[in-house]
């Protein structure tokens, strides 16, 4: 919970709110956001079982435009763009050309020659400069930083779509999964996506930052009868860990290729030429020597981002994300292993601050809702 | 919260109730708000021996690791060990939630712990 020492913190349209509700707030990737309201437990039970209301209008908005953006966005995603309908959107890579992250990223088909892409707080000026870079000489393509414009509210939980859907004309129950549309809620000009980062169904909704506060009001009241909680960073954490999202700078960074990372299927293989192509399809080719698995504990500990991995006496590998889930009741984790050492049911020791503790291999997700 | 005054305290947050030469300790109010939802509480053997200061065990949220330290030097007499299960209860009865018993070595560091008043002071 360090303040971070030079700059001032950001804040978003909605920091006062979340003030002024009593909200924990911490520094996160150079933002004042707010980390838990009633408490990370309460909150992520309550996504769960009902709803919970986030502000994430922290995360970035890249626009490239341009007769040749399609173009733009295959050079520099690692996905196939050219899947993407009108209205449809796809998680990918912003990859090295060694094929590991830059960045973790959606992209959505705003047009056939826009695209918006929708990106981590911590890295809007960092991958705005390697996108502008490496698009420069793809022919008629702009990226534009539009992070400014744009508030974002998420609304997660099995009662998402009938807290939502009264204050909006848009057809959410007929929304397939990573689809969106334009229209209005509350009254406000926004665009709705069937996405989010927690594992339930749910919808994440952009509108313009001056109308933020109107429209998180109305999904909260609208939300009364349902129980609907505002949630902080950590169940959103604790969330996506559950269903078993990679988080960028804790399992996946500039280290980690997008196979290591076991994220193979937001590889374009079909592509063209994109940034970190062909280091992917020579691992692909010769075989990872590590890769990411989901662990739980079996001895009593909490493993934790950064502690060591043992198989035996030798330090084989880094835990990346670890917690006590709320729903599961579990400590569960992901970690980088061996590859010779990656079969569900293997174990492996977790150095929890000097005491070797068991853990053992299990399928992700750790957690999948029931549809 | 009225930090009860038949407690003493200290500024890393942990309370102390004095019995003859034992104590027994936990942390505060403060702390577990703080901390929030505790989800794993690690406490030492009974006859383990500690300095006024040193680190007893850890105490963790779902977000961070905290460590846990003594008010006074002596030996741990007792564990409460239903907290293994019940780590929750530190949040929800935080000064009823005893950690361990020391069986104090240097009765005159008692001196130096804060009143409830003074640790009110600590934490505005």
């Amino acid at each position: 919970m360090e303040q971070a020492a030079a700059a001032p913190l950001k804040k978003t349209p909605l920091n006062a709110r979340h003030r002024a509700s009593g909200a924990k707030m911490v520094s996160f990737g150079g933002w004042d956001m707010p980390v838990e309201y009633s408490g990370i437990v309460a909150e992520h039970m309550a996504v769960r079982e009902r709803a919970g209301l986030f502000d994430v209008s922290h995360m970035g908005e890249i626009e490239i435009a341009g007769k040749d953006a399609l173009a733009a966005v295959q050079r520099i995603s690692s996905n196939d763009a050219r899947k993407l309908q009108v209205g449809q959107a796809q998680y990918s890579g912003l990859l090295t050309p060694r094929g590991t992250f830059v960045d973790d990223l959606l992209v959505y088909c705003l047009a056939p020659a826009h695209f918006l892409l929708v990106v981590n707080a911590g890295n809007i000026p960092k991958d705005y400069a390697w996108i502008a870079e490496h698009i420069k000489n793809v022919g008629d393509a702009v990226a534009v930083d539009a992070s400014s414009r744009y508030a974002l509210l998420a609304i997660q939980g099995p009662k998402a779509l009938e807290v939502l859907q009264p204050l909006t004309g848009i057809d959410l129950a007929g929304m397939k999964y990573y689809w969106f549309a334009h229209g209005e809620v509350a009254s406000v000009r926004a665009t709705v996506s069937r996405t989010g980062y927690t594992g339930e169904d749910g919808f994440e909704v952009f509108v313009p930052p001056q109308s933020a506060d109107r429209v998180w009001q109305a999904i909260l009241e609208s939300g009364t009868s349902a129980e609907v909680i505002p949630c902080g960073l950590g169940a959103r954490d604790t969330l996506r860990l559950e269903a078993s999202m990679r988080l960028h700078g804790n399992d996946i960074d500039d280290t980690t290729t997008a196979l290591e990372a076991d994220l193979g299927w937001i590889v374009g293989w079909k592509k063209d030429d994109f940034i970190g192509a062909a280091a992917l399809r020579e691992q692909k080719a010769s075989g990872v020597t590590r890769k990411i698995v989901g662990f739980e504990m079996v001895d009593r500990g909490i493993a934790r981002h950064g502690y060591d991995a043992y198989v035996g006496e030798t330090k084989c590998g880094l835990v990346t994300s670890g917690t006590q889930t709320p729903f599961l009741k579990k400590a569960i984790g992901m970690a980088y292993v061996p590859i010779e050492h990656t079969a569900i049911g293997k174990e492996f020791d977790v150095d929890i601050r000097g005491r070797r503790t068991r853990a053992r291999i299990v399928p992700m997700p750790f957690y999948k809702r029931s549809k | 919260m009225a930090y009860p005054t038949n407690l003493k305290y200290t500024k890393d947050h942990e309370w102390i109730a004095l019995a003859g030469e034992k104590g027994k300790v936990g942390i505060t109010d403060y702390a577990q708000a703080q901390l929030g939802d505790v989800v794993y509480v690690e406490l030492p053997e009974v006859g383990a021996k500690l300095k006024q200061g040193q680190s007893f065990g850890t105490i963790e949220s779902v977000k961070a690791v905290s460590e846990l330290y003594s008010p006074v030097t002596g030996e741990v007499v007792e564990v409460n060990s239903a907290l293994k299960d019940k780590p929750e209860t530190v949040n929800k009865d935080p000064h009823g939630s005893w950690m361990i018993v020391i069986r104090m070595t240097n009765a005159g560091e008692t001196d130096g712990l804060l009143d409830a008043t003074q640790y009110e002071k600590v934490i505005t």
